[in-house]
């Protein structure tokens, strides 16, 4: 075994086991700690891809800022502890249904498809490190690039908007 | 993956210390508790309701502020990798996306939102 595939195990034990403590968390606070973990394990799935720059970005963004919304949020609405909510009865057996019919039709596209899945390309040295994602970026995609700046003024004007409203009631 | 050696050699470093403070403080720091000792703290009160509060609103802008600007940096680092590559059209390129974000942040300014009142 090469020690890409023990880290791959290692991290999907890693990633599954934090994804059910989310799920299984009775405080909801304990379950947005899980996510980190499930996120940090997710970055270093990236590194092992090849994607460094998106490793950086999951860290940064996702373990980092939207958690830290995800906790303000949960604390902004008093929901650390989630009550037991009486479910539909018709909410399990949809949901067993809809789990089954994915697992199912998962099987069935590998089993199928088992030996006609492309090869993954052999990537060149150095790629989606920050330096090539900025040369491309701030080239091809320089208009994508300065739309982002307009979206994050909008998100950021829109926040201001909202909450300022609240306060003034 | 054996250049990011050294982000898992901190990472352990950073383990390592942070348990060593925790279990040298539990190994040498008295530890006589009392029912009425591990009861929260209220100003000599005794304790009534949920510990939690739920948090003004002021908290979310904060949080959102912080994101944007977060993933703003996200793109800076790509930047300074490649600047001197880019030359005066990276400058302006770059140039132009910070002044859209400096209005955004001027008008957080303006309207207080940094404030906290």
């Amino acid at each position: 075994m090469s020690i890409d595939i023990i880290l791959f195990l290692g991290l999907a034990v890693v990633a599954i086991l934090s994804a059910a403590g989310m799920l299984f968390s009775r405080n909801a606070i304990y379950s947005a700690l899980f996510l980190i973990i499930n996120f940090s394990a997710i970055a270093v799935y990236y590194l092992i891809l090849g994607a460094p720059f998106i490793a950086l970005t999951q860290i940064t963004v996702y373990a980092g800022a939207i958690m830290v919304l995800f906790i303000f949020v949960i604390m902004l609405l008093g929901a650390e502890q989630t009550g037991r909510t009486p479910a539909s009865w018709w909410m399990r057996p949809l949901g067993m249904g809809l789990g089954a019919l994915l697992i199912l039709e998962s099987l069935y596209l590998i089993f199928t498809h088992l030996h006609s899945f492309p090869q993954p390309i052999e990537i060149i040295d150095g790629f989606g490190n920050p330096g090539q994602v900025g040369e491309i970026l701030f080239d091809k995609y320089v208009l994508p690039f300065e739309i982002i700046s307009l979206l994050l003024l909008v998100a950021m004007i829109g926040a201001i908007v909202l909450t300022k409203k609240k306060m003034k009631r | 993956m054996s250049e990011y050696l050294p982000i898992v050699v901190l990472l352990i470093l950073s383990a390592f210390v942070a348990g060593a403070a925790i279990a040298l403080g539990h190994l040498f720091g008295p530890h006589h508790p009392t029912e009425r000792k591990s009861l929260p703290y209220e100003s000599g009160m005794t304790p009534f309701g949920p510990g939690a509060r739920r948090m003004p609103v002021r908290f979310y802008l904060i949080a959102v502020l912080f994101i944007l600007f977060d993933i703003e940096t996200v793109f800076f680092l790509p930047w300074a990798v490649v600047f001197r590559k880019l030359g005066l059209f990276g400058l302006i390129e770059m140039l132009i996306f910070v002044m859209v974000l400096v209005v955004g942040f001027l008008y957080a300014w303006e309207k207080g939102a940094l404030e906290w009142e």
